[in-house]
């Protein structure tokens, strides 16, 4: 790593692995080595998926090659080591988020899977005509459409916390929001468009004064850092495993267990039965009373397999990592005329949307991917927020822990490029 | 230089970028008597597109919208092709282009300045990004209600 220009150290606390080298890490990550039209691959897309460690592969592969079998209904050995390793991923992901118990860990498809879980439940027994539902102005689609299909089958009403220019949630406006009528808060942890870290603690600690549960929509911040669910004392927090170094088609839903256990199911079928009759069906205790038909097995112990791998890089040494790249790439951009940065908040994950003047970001994608470079570009699913900054859409640079400060001086000279092109 | 980068000049060919930063016909068109709005969902690229038609022949046209060099081009360039041509035309050269950006060869001695999209043929994620204006443009002769997708 490059040691000029280094930016004040991003985290000296104490216990931080001094040890942590990146050149390392990326051996873990084999996808990292090819060239994109002849060029070293510069994967900076990793608020859309994360790449998969060497080891996450390899526990899928093995998992097929040796214990493939269908879970909680075989007296045989495989479904035995195939049940124990999908409960054991649970019990992973639950320590993981620091969730009090392991049943409160519902394993889902998605993230969005996971919302729209709650709306179709927790939703659909709570919210009732002249209800309200609370979402921020920086929402992933995922966490709008949802409560709006639910408001419009009730008759309810979603209402929306405003930011300000930088790109934060103003807090006081979202005070007022709060009323007798108001089911649900569900906002973002981290925006995937503009990288704020919302105040999720001081949002959750408003609501649950008024008595109003909130979900968390973890997406984007169960990579960046520890995700403590009874310190956040969230009633919901949603994660996806793919951007978490896991494979896709799996994600969780966390919940209490009091609130899920009083919510009814979402898919009827096998699994979350307790027995059934034509007449009557009882339903499973949690979480399987949530967990209808074969799941995604593979895909629960291959996202076990990554928070392992995740705790075991560390937290600090993921922040420390992340926010220098954060710190040296806001920098590098900032110094380009023309270019703007979208979302500027104190707080933020290493995230970087940005407009250039003049351009288009589909040619900015499509230039810089032409110099191996993969970022983002589009309206991330956020169309409000690109309506709210009056732009049609953004290129987005989102790094993980295995980026380096050589790909963001790649980064620079392509968009460098994309300016030269459009002069 | 690399074969890539000499692509990337195909598709960013001098004229494109003319037409982008300069869009001819950018404006809407009060005489209009066909209009239909385009949109890719991929992008939000939004275009409307403005038709003055009489006696199956485009007297006039124009264009509105934000999207990327590659759909203000195709839709500039679109607009200053068409005036003046029949409906026969027209749907020659929405074929002729259709077939040119996705690489399908064909017939191309109508085209004249639309070959600048040949290089479009290289980049099939953009494929769309040229033709949602013509797609606009066949919702507005057909006026169809329905918004004009890419999809």
């Amino acid at each position: 790593m490059k040691t000029d220009q280094q930016i004040a150290p991003p985290d000296s606390s104490p216990g931080a692995d001094l040890e942590f080298d990146v050149e390392k890490i990326r051996e873990d990550f084999p996808i990292l080595k090819q060239k994109i039209y002849g060029k070293p691959l510069v994967y900076l897309d990793n608020a859309a998926t994360s790449q998969k460690p060497q080891v996450v592969m390899d526990t899928i592969h093995h998992y097929y090659v040796t214990d493939n079998a269908n879970i909680h209904r075989g007296v045989h050995c495989l479904s035995q080591r195939a049940t124990e390793a999908y409960e054991q991923a649970r019990v992973k992901v639950q320590r993981f988020i620091h969730a009090a118990e392991s049943r409160e860990i519902i394993f889902v498809r998605s993230a969005t899977e996971a919302i729209n879980l709650v709306a179709q439940t927790y939703g659909r027994k709570q919210v009732q005509a002249g209800d309200e539902v609370i979402v921020s102005a920086m929402e992933h689609h995922s966490n709008i459409v949802p409560w709006q299909m639910l408001c419009e089958e009730k008759g309810a009403t979603l209402r929306v916390i405003p930011m300000n220019d930088e790109g934060e949630l103003l807090l006081d406006e979202y005070e007022k929001l709060l009323n007798p009528r108001t089911r649900l808060v569900a906002v973002v942890h981290i925006s995937n468009a503009l990288g704020t870290i919302n105040p999720i603690q001081e949002i959750i600690e408003r609501a649950h004064q008024q008595d109003i549960p909130v979900l968390v929509d973890g997406a984007q911040a169960a990579p960046h850092f520890e995700v403590d669910v009874q310190a956040l004392d969230c009633d919901f927090y949603a994660v996806t495993g793919h951007k978490l170094c896991g494979p896709t088609g799996v994600g969780i839903l966390y919940g209490k267990a009091d609130l899920l256990d009083s919510m009814p199911p979402f898919q009827g079928g096998g699994e979350m039965i307790r027995s059934v009759t034509f007449e009557k069906t009882t339903y499973n205790v949690l979480p399987h009373k949530f967990e209808a038909g074969t799941p995604n097995i593979v895909g629960g112990i291959g996202l076990g397999a990554a928070v392992d791998y995740v705790s075991e890089v560390g937290w600090k040494n993921i922040a420390a990592q992340e926010r220098e790249l954060l710190l040296y790439a806001t920098q590098q951009l900032s110094a380009l005329s023309g270019l703007r940065i979208i979302g500027t908040a104190k707080e933020k994950a290493s995230i970087l949307s940005f407009v250039i003047e003049g351009v288009h970001a589909h040619d900015v994608g499509t230039i810089l991917d032409q110099e191996g470079i993969a970022v983002r570009t589009g309206h991330h699913c956020a169309q409000p927020v690109m309506d709210r900054f009056q732009i049609p859409a953004t290129a987005r640079a989102s790094f993980a822990f295995y980026n380096t400060r050589e790909e963001i001086d790649v980064l620079v000279k392509g968009i460098q490029r994309v300016i030269e092109v459009f002069k | 230089m690399s074969d890539e980068v000499s692509h990337l000049n195909d598709l960013y060919e001098e004229v494109i970028l003319d037409h982008c930063k300069n869009p001819r016909n950018f404006k809407a068109l009060p005489e209009a008597n066909r209009k239909a709005e385009g949109y890719n969902p991929l992008c939000g690229d939004k275009v409307t597109v403005y038709l003055k038609l009489e006696d199956g022949v485009v007297q006039d046209i124009s264009f509105e919208g934000i999207g990327c060099a590659i759909s203000t081009a195709a839709a500039s360039l679109m607009t200053e092709t068409l005036k003046g041509k029949n409906l026969t035309e027209v749907e020659t050269l929405f074929q002729g282009f259709h077939d040119l950006v996705t690489g399908k060869g064909g017939e191309t001695s109508q085209m004249g300045k639309l070959m600048v999209f040949h290089g479009v043929s290289e980049f099939p994620v953009r494929v769309k990004c040229a033709t949602l204006v013509w797609h606009t443009l066949q919702a507005a002769l057909q006026q169809t209600q329905e918004p004009a997708t890419t999809e």
